[in-house]
């Protein structure tokens, strides 16, 4: 079977958020922040090579406060346009700034059963089974690990995952689960395995590695290392600030762009110092603080706004963006998860951000719903079709067929109609039957996306990972584990 | 006078100024006032107001943070005066907190701090990354009541049950109520590892702390 991957590209419509003049003013104030109050790396090998390219290092307080004009020296060779391989050519993505592509969300930690819709703790098995999903959707262009292999040992838990996707899926995977030297040399190996070899890997990079930062103005140890092994082999590594406005960042929000912009332009040039020209991308999730509780929200007007910001900040740096998008808070698919996944989704595309996280999960990404993974596929259908705008030259304007139907006519029956309605978007999960149908069953979106969830995961049986492949996996897994 | 002062006081922390808090508190110990009226007349109506607004949805947690801090710092002024008339406030119990081995995050387990010291708890903050045998130690020499611990990633949530088993093995596990939290801790994760309670954000772990010493 030949799979068809959807990602919006060449959109009709875009939207105006931030001046050039705003964008400069965000970066300029962002360069004094690194250069002046600092970003914390607790890493002595981060620590080394910051202060090798002249940054100021305090080794107590392992706190790096790096001059403008090495930062600006650094961030200049950052690759602009690289793609993400597959194990399959045909699912590459182009990460050249003309596509928006979708990719699941992660990491989440309880997973509602696809058959008898109870919340447990996620599992292995649970990777793999929504892995198959994902890789079904013609949606869903790349994974993320959706959710965490509880029932793995913590120092190979996220080698596990990455297994367990690459035995159901070919598209590419990007990891966030990956936050230590030991797993990312794992990894790397394993991806190896995958690609034919370490420079294959580097020519196509099937693996993709995401890492958090530790809002405001921080970065975490692990996760600056394993970056720097990944950044070494050749694979695309980013950096997600999550900076949350009114606790880890500025209650306003251009200042919470700000601290999260210091956080990833920082640790995107520790890259560019260790291993010049290598690719990596800006990844983000800001959003707003609930100010009764201090809790992450998820969603509301703020993260909309943050989510269509930020493509134009990583288009001033002239590098690819993983946005969080998506990853509603509401606790089940409900209107809050429509209005939060709808705006949001809308917001990351309209500004043509390159990688939007992600589909499926709720609770701030931390259950993972089959149905709500179906569903935001079909708000990404429709914005898809949303994106293809209206498009006027003499055929779309129909001249010549109005004046066939003329007034009180009909155009159900024109070839005009036959023609071009294959091109009017079509629903899977939205409701448009009249009145009385609807009311014999009271069924719909959310009955159905569970059952269309149900039977892929009964009927969908792609091709599975080479006997010998998968083996070889195991060994490099099994030595992880031994080791400790 | 007085009256004027204890208003004045009362007033700093609604409105959120901790440094008239402090002021107005060295004024009101150098009028000779009484430390424990200054804290009856002048501190406990203004936090009091501060949570009646905060409940009906008036006031945000950072009007509280700032009023607990206004009140932090009114208390170290008054403690040396307190600890001279060998008075004390009684405080409802002591509690130590940190984020377990491994971990870095702490916004979350700070406020908790916060919140239990603004609402009369003692509070021993350990900080981040604290080696198991720390929270012990710290238990052992407060002879605390309450041990809190945070996670925020689900390879370090395990080390929760571990100091629960440590608890044991030290014969300490009777002494202390244990309270758990982090964005990947669940109702059930905290029963499964035998905790004595799980509260999702820092206002429920007051309400849940309250409850506990009570018992």
């Amino acid at each position: 079977m030949t799979q068809t991957i959807k990602s919006i590209s060449q959109p009709k419509l875009s939207l105006n958020i931030l001046t050039p003049e705003e964008v400069k003013q965000i970066h300029t104030t962002t360069l004094d922040v690194i250069e002046s109050v600092g970003v914390r790396f607790p890493s002595q090998k981060a620590l080394d090579i910051l202060e090798a390219h002249d940054a100021q290092v305090d080794r107590v307080s392992m706190i790096a406060r790096i001059p403008g004009h090495i930062v600006e020296e650094y961030l200049a060779m950052m690759p602009p346009t690289y793609t993400l391989a597959a194990c399959d050519r045909g699912l590459d993505l182009p990460l050249d700034g003309k596509y928006s592509h979708l990719g699941t969300d992660g990491c989440g930690v309880e997973i509602l059963d696809a058959f008898n819709g109870m919340l447990r703790r996620s599992t292995k098995q649970d990777v793999m089974d929504v892995a198959r999903v994902a890789d079904y959707l013609e949606g869903i262009a790349f994974h993320w690990v959706p959710i965490s292999a509880q029932d793995c040992p913590p120092q190979s838990r996220s080698l596990h995952e990455l297994q367990a996707i690459w035995q159901v899926s070919k598209k590419h995977v990007q990891t966030e689960s990956v936050v230590t030297e030991k797993e990312a040399r794992a990894a790397v190996e394993m991806a190896a395995l995958l690609a034919g070899g370490r420079e294959a890997l580097r020519r196509r990079p099937l693996l993709s590695i995401m890492q958090c930062t530790t809002s405001p103005l921080a970065q975490d140890g692990g996760s600056l290392e394993a970056g720097l092994v990944a950044a070494e082999a050749g694979l695309p590594v980013g950096y997600m600030t999550m900076a949350s406005s009114g606790s880890t960042g500025p209650i306003t929000l251009a200042g919470n762009l700000v601290v999260g912009n210091a956080e990833v332009i920082s640790a995107l040039v520790l890259m560019q110092m260790a291993y010049p020209g290598c690719p990596v991308y800006y990844a983000a999730a800001q959003t707003i603080t609930d100010l009764r509780t201090g809790a992450y929200t998820g969603g509301g007007p703020e993260d909309y706004l943050f989510g269509a910001a930020t493509n134009v900040i990583s288009d001033f740096y002239n590098i690819p963006l993983s946005m969080g998008a998506y990853a509603t808070g509401a606790k089940e698919p409900d209107w809050q998860a429509a209005v939060d996944n709808s705006l949001s989704a809308f917001m990351a595309v309209s500004t043509l951000s390159d990688m939007l996280l992600g589909a499926g999960l709720l609770h701030g990404s931390r259950i993972f719903s089959y149905d709500e993974l179906l569903l935001d596929c079909e708000i990404w259908s429709i914005l898809h079709s949303m994106f293809q705008g209206i498009v006027v030259n003499e055929e779309t304007l129909a001249f010549d067929t109005i004046q066939k139907v003329g007034p009180g006519g009909n155009f159900l029956g024109q070839k005009h109609t036959r023609q071009y309605m294959r091109q009017r978007w079509q629903p899977t999960l939205m409701d448009r039957r009249p009145y009385e149908q609807w009311n014999a069953k009271k069924d719909g979106a959310r009955q159905w996306a569970r059952e269309k969830a149900q039977h892929i995961l009964s009927d969908y049986h792609p091709e599975p990972l080479e006997p010998g492949l998968l083996k070889e996996l195991d060994k490099i897994i099994s030595h992880i584990e031994k080791d400790e | 006078m007085s009256n004027e002062l204890f208003t004045q006081l009362t007033n700093s922390l609604v409105d959120g100024d901790p440094d008239a808090t402090v002021e107005f508190t060295r004024q009101a110990l150098a009028a000779g006032i009484e430390p424990m009226t200054i804290i009856r007349e002048g501190l406990m109506p203004g936090m009091n107001t501060v949570g009646d607004k905060f409940s009906c949805g008036e006031y945000f947690l950072p009007d509280l943070i700032i009023a607990a801090d206004g009140m932090k710092q009114a208390m170290e002024l008054l403690e040396p005066e307190l600890k001279v008339r060998n008075q004390s406030v009684e405080s409802l119990g002591t509690v130590i907190l940190g984020t377990v081995k491994g971990d870095i995050h702490e916004i979350g387990k700070s406020l908790v701090a916060t919140m239990l010291s603004a609402n009369g708890f003692k509070v021993f903050d350990l900080g981040v990354n604290v080696p198991n045998e720390l929270f012990l130690a710290k238990i052992k020499e407060t002879g605390a009541t309450i041990l809190g611990m945070s996670a925020l990633l689900t390879t370090t949530m395990t080390v929760q049950r571990d100091i629960i088993n440590e608890l044991k093995e030290a014969g300490l596990r009777a002494q202390v109520k244990v309270i758990v939290g982090g964005a990947p801790v669940t109702h059930s994760w905290a029963e499964e590892i035998g905790a004595d309670g799980y509260a999702e954000d820092a206002i429920g772990a007051v309400q849940l702390a309250k409850q506990l010493v009570s018992q």
